[in-house]
């Protein structure tokens, strides 16, 4: 099975995307307390609880029925965290899967510049609902530059692999940036200057969807 | 941790089983929305008025519906923002064919949700108009200034002008009339013990204060040792007069508003402090409300809020309203 075969990688079908989602299920699981204590800092240290809650009903919601394609797939999970998640972090996630699910169709499975394109549409999403732009110390400062090395890695002919392991990376780096920037979106704008020196919890959250995503969608 | 609670994954809709349990005659609570809901709702012919935020705020929103007041209000999880299903579920269930008003504290969570909610009810050609609280002086510069205080005032009067039958945009504009004269500044003595954190969010020293707090546990903009309460008066009128610029004799409608530990006595002391402030400031304090009705569960701390009232707005105050947290004139 683990056979190396080149760059004959398989197209993304909604078996796939569903592992990476119960990936992120469990990094949020394993996460919990400390995207908690992330988000005490400036917030009201809750963003572990109810993401670890969304992603607890996603993975019923999952494990009810199986779907056959990857938009339904990802609709339901967006569906899921807005009613399950609540807050700007239900509104968000929800509305990145709701994208990706607008962006993939009708199709039965999904190349990688489909992807990546929905993805984009992701990103677009996330700083339309919440009104963001890089800088504000929230999730997009990681979402947008994993959407940003994905695209330009898949362009340059890279492997899926090697593209997700830099759209982590990027997220990741995105993520420690955050811990300078002073809010300014969301409840840790409220305390001004001493939002400055702590790491965004939403931005945390992010990146752990985008390292499940380079360890299932390879 | 000192809390009554069963199991903090229900405590939200146990404490919600208990208020309709209280208020049979007012409210009903409908578990599978999650949504609690005046009990003659739909009210045929007269603007529905509604809100939503997250627990643990008691007595908002879930206090004010009845008569007078709102239709409904959607309970969020603590201090998270209702989700668009309870909204949709909630907007559906009161619209007496005159329209309805969704009152909106500003906070990301809530935009985004009502923001959600709003775009698939317009799919379903429903159209419901909503009105942004934003009464904090505390947060200039941030995602904008927070619905705090002022956000009961406007349900009270926008509440009232529903009642007497107010056509939705005229209910509307008494909403945005209300938020345009209204501001708050709250200081905390604590933090807040959320349910299923069961500890306090932060620690706190018990001689400082914390300026500029909200409502749902996030700490204040800047720390200060603990003043009197006359001192505190004083700071606290003058930040909110200083933003809210009333006129001289500007008649006004003070609320002073404890965040759930403070005790009554200490509100009444501080009310009594800020009343002397306020008229050596030469403004008219006309109306008053003390007491604790935009919390953050256990905090100790209190905000003063300010309204600057005309006729017009002190008769839709003192209209008659019956609610599980207040109640006059009926």
């Amino acid at each position: 099975m683990q056979q190396q075969t080149g760059n004959a990688t398989q197209a993304i079908d909604a078996v796939a995307l569903s592992a990476w989602v119960r990936e992120f299920a469990r990094l949020i699981a394993e996460n919990r307390d400390h995207l908690n204590e992330l988000d005490s800092a400036n917030g009201d240290a809750d963003h572990g609880s109810n993401l670890d809650r969304g992603m607890a009903a996603v993975l019923d919601t999952l494990d009810g029925e199986e779907r056959a394609l990857p938009a339904a797939l990802l609709k339901d999970v967006g569906v899921t965290l807005v009613d399950e998640v609540g807050g700007s972090s239900g509104a968000l996630y929800g509305t990145i899967f709701l994208r990706l699910s607008g962006a993939v169709g009708g199709a039965e499975t999904v190349d990688d510049a489909l992807l990546a394109q929905a993805f984009r549409a992701a990103a677009d999403g996330v700083a339309y609902r919440g009104s963001v732009k890089t800088g504000d110390k929230t999730m997009y400062d990681a979402l947008a530059p994993a959407v940003d090395a994905l695209d330009n890695a898949l362009r340059a002919g890279r492997s899926r692999r090697c593209a997700w392991e830099d759209a982590a990376r990027a997220a990741e780096a995105g993520r420690d940036g955050t811990i300078q920037m002073q809010a300014r979106k969301g409840k840790s704008s409220y305390v001004g200057e001493k939002s400055a020196g702590s790491q965004d919890p939403g931005a945390t959250s992010l990146a752990l969807l985008i390292r499940a995503a380079a360890s299932k969608l390879d | 941790m000192r809390k009554f609670i069963n199991d903090p994954a229900t405590f939200v809709t146990d404490y919600l089983r208990g208020l309709a349990a209280a208020h049979p005659g007012i409210i009903r609570y409908d578990e599978e929305n999650r949504i609690v809901v005046r009990s003659d709702a739909p009210v045929k012919g007269k603007v529905a008025v509604m809100s939503g935020g997250g627990s643990g705020c008691e007595p908002l929103h879930t206090g004010f519906v009845g008569p007078g007041m709102l239709d409904a209000a959607c309970p969020g999880q603590i201090y998270t923002s209702p989700v668009p299903n309870q909204i949709m579920a909630a907007t559906r269930a009161i619209d007496g064919g005159a329209g309805v008003l969704q009152v909106i504290k500003n906070f990301s969570g809530e935009v985004m949700n009502f923001g959600m909610a709003e775009e698939i009810l317009a799919l379903e050609d429903m159209h419901v108009e909503s009105a942004l609280v934003n009464d904090d002086v505390a947060t200039k510069d941030s995602a904008g200034r927070r619905g705090l205080g002022g956000t009961l005032l406007v349900e009270k009067l926008a509440g009232a002008a529903a009642e007497r039958s107010y056509d939705v945009a005229a209910v509307k504009q008494i909403a945005e009339r209300v938020n345009a004269r209204v501001r708050s500044f709250g200081v905390g003595l604590s933090s807040c013990t959320p349910p299923d954190r069961g500890r306090p969010i932060y620690d706190m020293p018990a001689d400082e204060m914390d300026l500029g707090i909200g409502i749902s546990g996030e700490p204040g903009r800047e720390r200060v040792p603990l003043r009197s309460a006359r001192d505190v008066a004083g700071l606290l009128v003058d930040e909110v007069t200083r933003d809210l610029g009333p006129a001289r004799g500007a008649r006004l409608l003070v609320l002073v508003n404890g965040m759930g530990s403070t005790p009554g006595s200490e509100l009444y002391l501080l009310h009594g402090e800020i009343a002397n402030a306020l008229r050596s400031r030469g403004f008219n304090p006309c109306r008053a409300m003390v007491g604790s009705y935009v919390t953050a569960l256990d905090q100790f701390g209190a905000a003063l809020t300010l309204l600057e009232v005309d006729d017009e707005l002190i008769e839709l105050w003192d209209a008659p309203v019956h609610t599980a947290a207040l109640r006059w004139g009926m």
